[in-house]
């Protein structure tokens, strides 16, 4: 890498998040630069490119007030590092790992590449240990499990802060005592809702084992480029070397995407859909993949970013992309939320997909699976007879779809609607399970097996 | 001579080198001080335009590349089956030995255990004369697969003037001596093979035998062939990575190659922690003895995930020139494609739809041809067959996006995954409207001969039924389900207990997750029996609540769960049950 400290005085061109330094002989690809202004300001960037004496640097500040004549750009000679120690624990950083707090750096043990590496899958552990959440519809349906990846698709306005601050309170592995973190970034939020996590943070006494991170609306767009990966990074250092399980929330995916099209166009490269760059699936996935547990190592990273999907449209494709990488997702759907319901979990867009694995006999119980499938099942047929309701009217149906309407209703009111501050254990959350599909005849319980049956069903009448 | 230049650019996985005038396309290089593994893709002049399948982080211009003379080889020997290697084929464990628990660069190793040493039976003997591809011997790699040391195919044959004696070796051995023309070449137990070019075979047969992977939905209604090639697209949480391990799991082959191509990590760990623990249901030997993974994970640089494929599918053809059945399944080859898309763009080339390069279409017309039942060559005769699984990720699960387009012209099963069957958790979310089979014709033959004559008129009759249930369904929605006859109803019934009983499949259930080609051909013989004693029933003035509240139902529906394969004697139980049911109604309404 380039020696330390040879300072390059000539910028050829400044065009919106980018800068081109002149006559370069000695930069490497992603390596840090350090800008710098006559008039003593300094922001950090990285190299995009380089060659043919040229380097296009991406500037995390952004390019506002920086002129050709006054700035000198800095090689560093290495990538960007995040230091990292146990002592990152309670602090608040900005959206590059600086302090926010108007505390000092916290003294360094390492200092770690925030792109980090690809986690070897061979060396991976697969993820198997149930967290109770105490949210019935994420224990009971959508089971989140350590070294998971599971996001919150939601709409502007919608109740996924809450949702997520209230996971992050209540989230415990059942029958241990392991060391826990939250790591929280902020990416482009406003201030209150970065506020509100703070808050529910510090009335649970959740705060000093949490590091947060914050790129607020106002900072720097670029920067959001940066704010997940050091995020992450002391993720990962608080999992494989400390050994805490870590829940890492990322909020809202959709600016980081935003800001990696902006310097996409900057650098006039071939859009994929909708103006976003042909590789969003890959940047996002170096991301998302760092979640997950390691084999000899105790910790864990578990990931719950939240986007927002533009005018709720799943397709758009940083939902779609994300789907594609995470494992399961969690939508939060209009229509429940606009009738009050808390938390408005649209359940059959939803998916968990390591759920199998963390839930059974041993793990949560041995009808888990069936009597979610079920669950999931009927109330699939109440919102087809809810739809026929609005053409034929309730005369028109026969028995059992009347019956599916009951369930439906109850499945909502009593196993999803529950309060903020309302910790379900897993059984409270079976029990409410068995008692909304105890609603339906038994002969329509077809996903379940008859000994289940036998041990669960309690007709109501 | 080999190429020896010097990087003058770099951006991402695409790196120009000048000082390149002796390298050829596609040859392999090692690229900068730290010596990443990479590949020419374009030469203009003296400049280079290479891939480089490893992080190109901290490169910079005026570090050297110099050119292996080599085009990307695999390398084919006995101690492939059960490992996992990266998109260009090193071993994943190796690796980890080397750089820990993430993905160090610019490591070299070797893909298999060079020092292990296996029982070599020669099966031929000095004086012979040897073709190309020809078996000179066999070793046992695993319970499961007795590896065929071949001659390899470019070699020109001769005569064999040295073999060695039935003995333990490791596979440096030179094992035989092949004299032509008084030139005489020792052999080895392996040889490489240049992924992007596709194995020789004497001949190419018609697909006829099926592919059983024991879920209902694709033997019964949408059957592959083997040698056949096989599409599933949908969208994000339809599904496609379950089926894909299932088929990989339970598919009837003797070799399976699992291609994990820009996937999830943990889908990859999934099948390395599961399969070792699963019982070949044939052999009830562990399947990971006959599977290979080549795993380049959505985060593992983009470069090697293109060349993933066509490392996959060339080990594919080795174990296929063997004369074994291979499964290849890739997940996912849009993935491949958007890697295509990316290397493209760098290289600045004029994009065709949504930025995919204009060679989009031959490059999966190349990769599908590469499927088939073949003769192979050399002695002695044996028939192979190599089938193709590829997953399709289309974005916002459009299927008119052009890597679903394009797949759908050179595959001809296509399996349409449907999110709204998978929004009501019918999993497999197959959807049995849209997907077709190019393939059924050619098979039926094989289940009428093997399981039952009648197979081809009672899976026509049931899916008969479920054509007649679309278009009623159009009307329930306008009119509601009252407005119908009683018979009408009845096809209601029979079609909802078809997509409960038959259609949906547990992959997780102990029993559900593989069906065996007899209970699938006895289920769907009870639900005929059912609607035909229905229509009965009704035309004697049965009304359809009568029917729908018999016990009987909720026995069929299980089934598929609760009798396993040996028991098939419970389901021809059934049959009696069902009259007699049927019975108790006309006497009640007599």
């Amino acid at each position: 890498m380039a020696k330390s400290g040879i300072q390059y005085s000539k910028i050829a061109e400044i065009k919106g998040p980018l800068v081109v330094v002149d006559d370069v002989d000695n930069a490497a690809f992603d390596e840090l630069v350090e800008i710098q202004t006559t008039y003593g300001e300094k922001r950090l960037g990285k190299v995009l490119e380089v060659g043919n004496g040229k380097a296009v640097v991406q500037v995390f500040e952004g390019t506002t007030g920086l002129s050709i004549s006054q700035t000198n750009a800095k090689f560093v000679g290495k990538v960007m590092e995040m230091p990292v120690s146990e002592q990152v624990l309670g602090r608040i950083f900005d959206g590059l790992g600086r302090p926010k707090d108007g505390l000092p750096d916290p003294i360094a043990e390492k200092f770690l590449d925030i792109n980090g590496s690809p986690m070897n899958p061979e060396q991976r552990e697969y993820p198997r240990d149930f967290i109770q959440t105490g949210v019935s519809v994420i224990d009971g349906m959508l089971t989140l499990v350590r070294g998971q990846k599971l996001p919150i698709f939601s709409g502007s306005g919608m109740s996924h802060n809450v949702l997520a601050a209230q996971i992050a309170r209540q989230a415990s592995v059942v029958g241990t005592n392991d060391e826990f973190a939250v790591v929280f970034a902020a990416i482009g939020v406003q201030y209150s809702e970065s506020e509100y996590f703070r808050r529910s943070l510090e009335e649970s006494g959740a705060l000093k084992r949490s590091v947060l991170f914050l790129n607020l609306a106002d900072d720097p767009a670029i920067e959001r480029i940066i704010t997940p990966r050091v995020a992450l990074t002391v993720a990962e250092y608080l999992a494989y070397d400390v050994g805490m399980h870590v829940l890492v929330i990322l909020t809202d995916m959709t600016n980081y995407a935003e800001a990696l099209r902006e310097i996409s166009a900057a650098r006039e490269e071939v859009p994929g859909r909708k103006g976003y760059p042909g590789y969003l699936y890959t940047d996002l996935s170096t991301i998302y993949e760092r979640a997950g547990r390691l084999g000899g190592k105790n910790g864990s990273v578990t990931q719950m970013p939240i986007l927002s999907m533009p005018s709720d449209d799943i397709t758009h494709p940083i939902p779609d992309l994300t789907g594609y990488i995470t494992e399961g997702q969690i939508v939060l759907g209009r229509d429940l939320f606009r009738q009050g319901v808390y938390p408005p979990v649209n359940i059959l867009m939803s998916l968990s997909r390591i759920m199998k694995d963390g839930i059974g006999e041993g793990r949560t119980r041995a009808d888990h699976q069936e009597i979610s499938n079920q669950n999931y099942d009927a109330y699939s047929r109440a919102q087809e007879v809810r739809a026929l309701v609005g053409i034929v009217g309730k005369a028109g149906l026969t028995d059992i779809d009347l019956k599916y309407l009951d369930f439906g209703d109850a499945f909502e009111k009593e196993f999803l609607t529950q309060a903020v501050d309302e910790n379900r254990s897993i059984d409270e959350t079976l029990l409410l399970q068995w008692k909304s599909a105890s609603l339906l005849p038994k002969n329509e319980l077809t996903k379940v097996k008859d000994k289940f049956i036998s041990m669960y069903y309690k007709s109501t009448k | 001579m080999v190429a020896k230049g010097r990087i003058i650019w770099v951006s991402g996985p695409a790196v120009k080198a000048d000082g390149m005038l002796d390298a050829k396309m596609y040859e392999t290089v090692s690229v900068g001080e730290s010596k990443l593994i990479g590949e020419v893709i374009r030469l203009t002049g003296d400049v280079a335009f290479i891939q480089v399948y490893e992080s190109t982080s901290g490169l910079k211009p005026g570090e050297s590349v110099v050119g292996t003379g080599n085009p990307l080889s695999v390398f084919l020997g006995p101690g492939i089956i059960g490992q996992i290697y990266d998109g260009i084929q090193r071993p994943l464990k190796e690796l980890s030995k080397k750089s820990g628990s993430f993905i160090g660069r610019g490591i070299v190793t070797s893909p298999v255990d060079m020092s292990k040493k296996y029982t070599f039976v020669p099966k031929i003997n000095v004086g012979d004369e040897v073709s190309p591809g020809s078996i000179l011997g066999t070793v046992r790699e695993t319970e499961l697969i007795e590896h065929g040391i071949m001659l390899a195919p470019d070699h020109s044959g001769g005569k064999i003037t040295n073999i060695v004696k039935e003995g333990k070796y490791d596979i440096e051995t030179e094992i035989a001596s092949v004299d032509k023309n008084g030139q005489s070449d020792n052999i080895k137990m392996y040889h490489k093979w240049p992924v992007r070019q596709p194995r020789p075979y004497q001949k190419r047969y018609d697909p006829t035998v099926p592919l059983l992977t024991g879920q209902r939905v694709i033997d019964t209604f949408f059957p592959l062939a083997k040698g056949g090639t096989g599409s599933i697209p949908g969208a994000f949480g339809t599904g496609k990575t379950v089926t894909l391990h299932q088929i990989a799991k339970w598919a009837d082959s003797q070799v399976v190659v699992y291609i994990g191509c820009g996937e999830r990590g943990n889908e990859m760990t999934e099948v390395l922690v599961e399969f070792p623990e699963l019982k070949d249901p044939r052999s009830g030997k562990p399947l990971m003895d006959r599977t290979v993974l080549v795993a380049n994970t959505s985060n593992m640089p983009v470069a090697a995930r293109e060349a993933s494929i066509y490392t996959g599918v060339t080990i594919a053809e080795y174990y296929r020139d063997m004369g074994n059945d291979v499964v290849l399944v890739a997940d996912s080859t849009s993935r491949w494609a958007e890697a295509l898309r990316e290397m493209s763009g760098r290289l600045e080339e004029m994009p065709a739809e949504e930025g995919y390069p204009s060679y989009l279409a031959s490059r999966l017309a190349e990769f599908y041809e590469r499927a088939g039942r073949v003769k192979a060559n050399g002695s002695p005769d044996r028939d192979g067959s190599v089938s193709l699984v590829g997953a399709v990720s289309p974005s916002g699960g459009d299927f008119t996006e052009p890597v679903t387009t394009h797949t759908m012209r050179f595959i001809k099963t296509f399996w349409a995954l449907d999110a709204k069957l998978a929004y009501s958790r019918h999993y497999p979310s197959i959807n049995w409207m849209s997907s077709y089979s190019g393939y059924l014709n050619d098979i039926a033959k094989w289940w009428s001969k093997n399981v039952n004559h009648d197979w081809f008129k009672i899976r026509g009759e049931i899916y008969g039924i479920l054509q007649r249930e679309d278009t009623l369904k159009e009307i329930v929605r306008l009119l509601g389900p009252e407005a119908l006859p009683e018979e009408e109803k009845l096809i209601l019934e029979v079609a909802r207990m078809i997509k409960i009983g038959i259609l949906q499949q547990n992959s997780f259930d102990d029993v559900d997750t593989y069906c065996s080609p007899t209970k699938q051909f006895k289920l769907l013989e009870l639900l005929t029996i059912f609607y035909h004693s229905g229509i009965n029933a009704i035309k004697d003035g049965a009304s359809i609540n009568d029917i729908r509240s018999m016990p009987i139902i909720g026995t069929l529906l299980k089934a598929r769960m609760e009798v396993t394969d040996d028991q098939i004697d419970k389901l021809e139980q059934l049959n009696t049950e069902i009259n007699e049911q049927f019975k108790n109604i006309k006497s009640v309404n007599q």
